[in-house]
């Protein structure tokens, strides 16, 4: 009997300690959680500023907000907007038109030598564009493609192709072998094993490897800047158009941040796992 | 393997496969053709062969040889410097704590803010020498109006790509954390075994593929930045932090040399395919552990 108080009280100090290292490691989560955070912060609350208000010393975290960059902003932006929704979504159709019937061609049904082709279109990934940029415009100009939509269109989708293909094979073997054989036992042809047994198994996949070739499509300006100037400007390049050579620019530079990051931002945000998962190119489930 | 299921099973790879050596690889030869050709925008009168003076020019050039360096320099600065500070991040979130769910959602948000933002905020709200939040968060450490971009530009373009790419690490890493096996932790803790000598002993070794995998993708994306060298310092001051990329793009748009950027380019996609070869077999080998199954 004596034993026992010993042992009830002998935890407790070890257990506090124990919480106060875990509370320690929390707090210490929190700061670089904010430490990263706090330049997006900074530039949203920039954003809500009046332009007087955006470049002070000492930097002012009190004003009046106000909407007047944003409106400023939406009314700017259209040609650009438009431009990006159309390049952007495209050339992930494409991906995905492209994409699917190849990755199939790469795992379930694989053809001989489906290692070497799997490496051929991440190889692509590894060669710089910026390497073929002056002959490409020499190429666009020849083609009659310059400053034109299609010209983004096609380049976006051999930019996000080899992903795709990667990601979407990796979701395609994951479909379980006894439903591929059931549909095979009831006679169903490769046509139908695809859009009756993997399309409706791998349509998660599918959405998730569309939002990351969208992502990369709608942040791309490299391309953008050097092939087109006014009839296919992507939003990055409405970005580069709202700093100008004299007078206060900061609250509007920073409302144009805002608009052109959060569609992908919020996206990320609500899609944390399959982003995880398309980055990786499937590699992590 | 019958001719006709051969083909059968060839079929749906093929658009892709044409699609994309169109569209990657006649580039390519064009730029080999270009490399040999003096070819200027601004100069009337059709490109006419020049022999090897192009790549005569590029190895004589210590413009070219300055962005290579400082395009290694800031690939490999930056990707170190993301997966170590990912890797501590993530070893913070795979702990229970009060909001964790948030804090993961804040770390990861610079990796999805557009990169020609991220440049043009770090450049203004951030970094400006007037009215910057850094220099005010700085102040107290007696720091008074430092023009990061002006004084410290290489360091400041490379601080904007660990902050854009450290997320990323991060999840990658965190997923490995995620997938260790809790018994073998556990057991560890039966025997014993320190907090430090568990990590170093067990959760590192698991984490290897982990971190070859980020380290891999991230230089792929990383040995390509051009957003934030474009936005916030123009590749200089001087050409303190032109890279290739920010190179070549100055050899188009404003020397207008398209056989000395060709040239310039062909020697940079050699370099890559060297490279590139031991990527390879690094993507052969990480992704090991996901295809046993095939």
């Amino acid at each position: 009997m004596t034993a026992l108080p010993v042992r009830t009280r002998e935890p407790g100090p070890q257990r506090i300690r124990e919480m106060a290292t875990n509370v320690g490691w929390g707090l210490l989560a929190w700061v670089v959680g904010i430490a990263f955070f706090l330049p997006v912060l900074w530039m949203v609350i920039t954003a809500f500023k009046p332009e007087s208000a955006a470049e002070t010393w000492p930097p002012r975290f009190t004003f009046s907000p106000t909407l007047a960059e944003f409106r400023l902003v939406f009314s700017g932006m259209g040609p650009f907007l438009t431009h990006s929704v159309i390049a952007t979504t495209a050339s992930t159709i494409l991906v995905l038109l492209l994409g699917v019937p190849a990755a199939y061609a790469l795992s379930v049904h694989p053809v001989k030598h489906w290692r070497d082709g799997l490496f051929f279109f991440i190889s692509t990934k590894m060669l710089p564009i910026v390497a073929v940029i002056g002959p490409l415009y020499v190429i666009a100009l020849k083609a009659h493609l310059l400053d034109s939509i299609w010209l983004l269109i096609i380049l976006y989708t051999a930019m996000n192709l080899p992903l795709a293909i990667w990601m979407i094979r990796s979701f395609m073997l994951e479909v379980p072998r006894e439903l591929l054989e059931a549909a095979r036992l009831d006679g169903a042809g490769r046509i139908r094993e695809m859009t009756g047994v993997i399309l409706p198994v791998i349509s998660p996949g599918l959405v998730s490897t569309a939002l990351i070739c969208m992502i990369f499509a709608w942040n791309e300006l490299f391309l953008a800047l050097n092939l087109t100037t006014v009839n296919a400007a992507t939003m990055p390049m409405y970005l580069i158009s709202s700093v100008p050579q004299e007078g206060l620019y900061i609250a509007h530079l920073a409302a144009a941040a805002t608009i052109a990051s959060i569609p992908v931002i919020l996206v990320g945000w609500l899609a944390q796992r399959s982003l995880v998962r398309g980055l990786s190119m499937g590699a992590i489930k | 393997m019958s001719r006709r299921e051969g083909w059968r099973r060839r079929l749906p790879l093929l658009p892709a496969l044409i699609y994309i050596v169109i569209v990657t690889q006649i580039p390519f030869v064009v730029t080999l053709w270009y490399s040999f050709q003096n070819y200027f925008f601004d100069v009337p009168g059709a490109a006419h062969f020049t022999g090897l003076s192009n790549y005569k020019a590029v190895f004589t050039s210590t413009a070219f040889r300055g962005s290579l360096v400082r395009s290694v320099v800031m690939t490999v600065t930056a990707v170190i410097v993301a997966m170590i500070l990912g890797v501590a991040i993530a070893v913070l979130l795979d702990r229970k704590f009060f909001g964790r769910g948030v804090v993961r959602t804040m770390v990861i948000t610079p990796f999805l803010v557009m990169p020609a933002a991220a440049a043009l905020v770090w450049a203004g709200p951030m970094l400006d020498p007037n009215f910057g939040l850094l220099n005010w968060l700085l102040e107290p450490f007696g720091v008074h109006h430092v023009a990061w971009l002006s004084t410290h530009a290489l360091g400041s373009v490379i601080v904007v790509m660990i902050w854009q790419w450290t997320p990323f690490m991060t999840l990658i890493v965190l997923a490995g954390l995620q997938g260790q096996p809790q018994d073998t932790l556990e057991a560890a803790k039966v025997d014993g075994a320190g907090a430090m000598a568990t990590f170093r002993e067990l959760t590192l070794p698991h984490l290897r593929p982990y971190i070859e995998l980020g380290i891999l993708l991230g230089s792929i994306y990383l040995v390509n930045v051009f957003d934030a060298v474009r936005l916030m310092t123009n590749g200089g001051p001087g050409t303190s932090t032109t890279n290739l990329p920010f190179y070549l793009y100055q050899q188009v748009n404003f020397a207008f040399d398209v056989g000395g950027a060709a040239a310039a380019g062909v020697v940079t996609v050699i370099l890559t395919i060297i490279v590139a070869t031991f990527a390879l077999r690094m993507f052969a080998r990480v992704f090991q552990f996901e295809e046993a199954g095939v």
